[in-house]
């Protein structure tokens, strides 16, 4: 009886432990919660915390004049513009198409629907690197797409337009995948109310529909934009890389590596991160309005 | 049909709006998914099947592979074990903190995978922090083969916690209470009775995980130097042929990633067409 306490005791116990002394755990029954709890800090710190915190160290080497002059230097002030406005663009194409096609899975029915659904994930899955040079290959002036588009004039691939197109890509999961769960859960009876009191079916999606998906559609446009501001992989083939002209922010990086200027690629690093952190503040934020929206409803 | 009459607004869009946004998304899809993926194996095949046979088999291309299967079978297991340890403490226990870790577990995916790679130069590298020591003690990791790996840790570092952690949550404590009470110690209560209710959302996390461990490119790129048959993967060797205008024997490579990753959706959407509910806590 010693060894085996009923249920009801423990979980009593549970309760009044913390109760009764102030503690940072409360008590379980549960076995491992020290070992489980410090595996996860020490693997996180030595895989993320320490070697982030290394860029930090090694970014604080410079003095203000120096690391303002590797951050802010005119060409990577067009780095981050292009980075920037190209992630911005793309995040609002995947907006605009991501609802439509959200919007379809969830309504329409038609013929091999499943596949369509399970091909939104493509760009998730597929290496970067292979995208990009398929993506480069399609959009060049002598492929697929750019063949059509020379004659006008656009070129696509090579230029800044390049890196829309591979952030397109990139973030073409992120508004589906968060605007679809919320569309399925949308009651049909408030657009039936909307209809019976007379409201077209633009009015009932502009007034009923599209507020209760807005914070999920919100959320996903940040998340494309997040992953379009660092990605890497699907952009240098297609890009060109010209300086001051396609040359994305995550290059500078590279560049400043390659002349064995470590501590000025830490204080792009950093700038980066510190872009990194806000726009996760931003996202989390949404999602608290997403939660309160949705509680409401 | 006789109800039609009735003086009511639609309730639906009328079949052109219909059509015209099924074909506007399908336009879409094809334009930015499906075409890509065509044109890897078009183009990989361009030179007939010979030429692709020897591009994917001559001895670089294997060393390629070979790396890549080693960088994942080293971060798969590392962040699985990591994944499990993360969501136990986490779903199953109350403590101050929690989602300060739950945020810094999810850090990585946020982090351009170019950081990802820096910060491990920055640490281990000739200049970097641990760099004159390591060289003292002839020890290599960037620019070298254990580099990769920690690179390939770093950008599937969340992968299998942030798919278990929701659903353990969810799940609760009582089965584990209850199997404690009936006498079961901790690992026999971890082994018959959490396993085998998370054991799908864990198989589909590491799936997901694999598929970015095989296929990361850009963090990868950093801490490797690039040296032929040796600290080399597939999407880095990818890189080096196309650069050296080979187009078909990198579409060659490019085409077996393609069909890692069309196999890893494949079984991703059996998985969630069949254990949909058992995964399904971790997708929202």
């Amino acid at each position: 009886m010693n060894s085996l306490p009923l249920v009801s005791e423990v979980s009593r116990a549970a309760v009044a432990i913390p109760a009764a002394r102030f503690s940072l755990v409360k008590r379980s029954v549960l076995p491992g919660f020290g070992i489980s709890l410090g595996f996860t800090l020490f693997y996180l710190g030595v895989i993320v915390l320490i070697p982030l915190a290394a860029m930090g160290v090694k970014a604080s080497g410079l003095s203000w004049e120096e690391f303002v002059k590797a951050t802010f230097s005119n060409r990577a002030l067009a780095a981050y513009r292009l980075s920037f406005g190209a992630a911005l663009l793309a995040a609002a194409i995947n907006a605009v198409f991501g609802l439509i096609t959200a919007w379809v899975l969830v309504r329409y029915d038609f013929p091999f629907k499943r596949v369509v659904d399970a091909m939104v994930d493509l760009p998730f899955a597929l290496p970067t690197a292979v995208a990009g040079i398929a993506l480069a290959a399609i959009y060049a002036p002598n492929g697929w797409i750019g063949q059509l588009a020379a004659p006008l004039g656009w070129k696509i691939a090579f230029t800044p337009w390049g890196v829309v197109v591979a952030l397109t890509f990139i973030g073409l999961p992120f508004v589906v995948r968060t605007v679809q769960p919320v569309l399925q859960d949308l009651s049909r009876d408030v657009e039936e109310a909307a209809a019976s009191l007379g409201a077209t079916r633009w009015q009932t999606f502009r007034r009923v529909i599209m507020p209760a998906i807005a914070p999920s559609l919100m959320t996903g446009y940040a998340l494309a934009f997040a992953r379009g501001l660092g990605e890497y992989g699907s952009v240098i083939f297609i890009a060109g890389n010209l300086p001051m002209i396609s040359e994305i922010a995550p290059l500078l990086i590279i560049g400043k590596l390659e002349q064995y200027d470590y501590a000025g690629a830490a204080a792009i690093g950093m700038v980066m991160l510190a872009i990194a952190f806000l726009i996760l503040l931003g996202i989390n934020l949404l999602q608290r309005w997403a939660r309160v929206r949705g509680g409401e409803g | 049909m006789s109800a039609q009459n009735r003086h009511r607004a639609p309730l639906d869009e009328s079949p052109i709006v219909r059509w015209l946004l099924i074909g506007s998304a399908l336009g879409f899809l094809f334009l930015f998914v499906l075409l890509p993926l065509l044109t890897v194996f078009i183009e990989g095949l361009r030179g007939g099947l010979a030429r692709y046979w020897a591009s994917v088999s001559e001895p670089d291309a294997l060393a390629a592979v070979k790396l890549t299967v080693i960088a994942a079978a080293i971060a798969v297991p590392c962040n699985l074990v990591f994944g499990l340890a993360a969501s136990w403490a986490i779903a199953k226990f109350e403590f101050v903190g929690k989602n300060v870790l739950i945020t810094l577990i999810d850090l990585p995916f946020s982090v351009s995978p170019v950081i990802a790679g820096l910060i491990y130069v920055l640490l281990f590298g000739a200049q970097g922090l641990l760099g004159p020591r390591l060289s003292q003690h002839n020890i290599q990791i960037v620019f070298a083969v254990p580099g990769i790996v920690l690179a390939t840790i770093f950008v599937t570092f969340p992968f299998v916690a942030r798919e278990l952690i929701p659903l353990m949550q969810e799940q609760g404590t009582e089965d584990e209470e209850a199997a404690r009470s009936l006498g079961a110690n901790g690992w026999q209560t971890f082994f018959r009775v959490t396993l085998p209710n998370i054991r799908w959302a864990l198989l589909y996390g590491v799936l997901l995980c694999n598929a970015r461990a095989m296929g990361e490119f850009g963090a990868v790129s950093v801490v490797s130097g690039h040296i032929r048959g040796l600290t080399n993967t597939m999407p880095l060797h990818v890189e080096i042929l196309y650069n050296e205008y080979n187009f078909v024997a990198a579409f060659a490579v490019a085409s077996v990633l393609a069909f890692l990753a069309l196999v890893t959706l494949i079984i991703k959407s059996i998985l969630e067409w069949r254990h949909g509910g058992e995964i399904s806590a971790a997708r929202a």
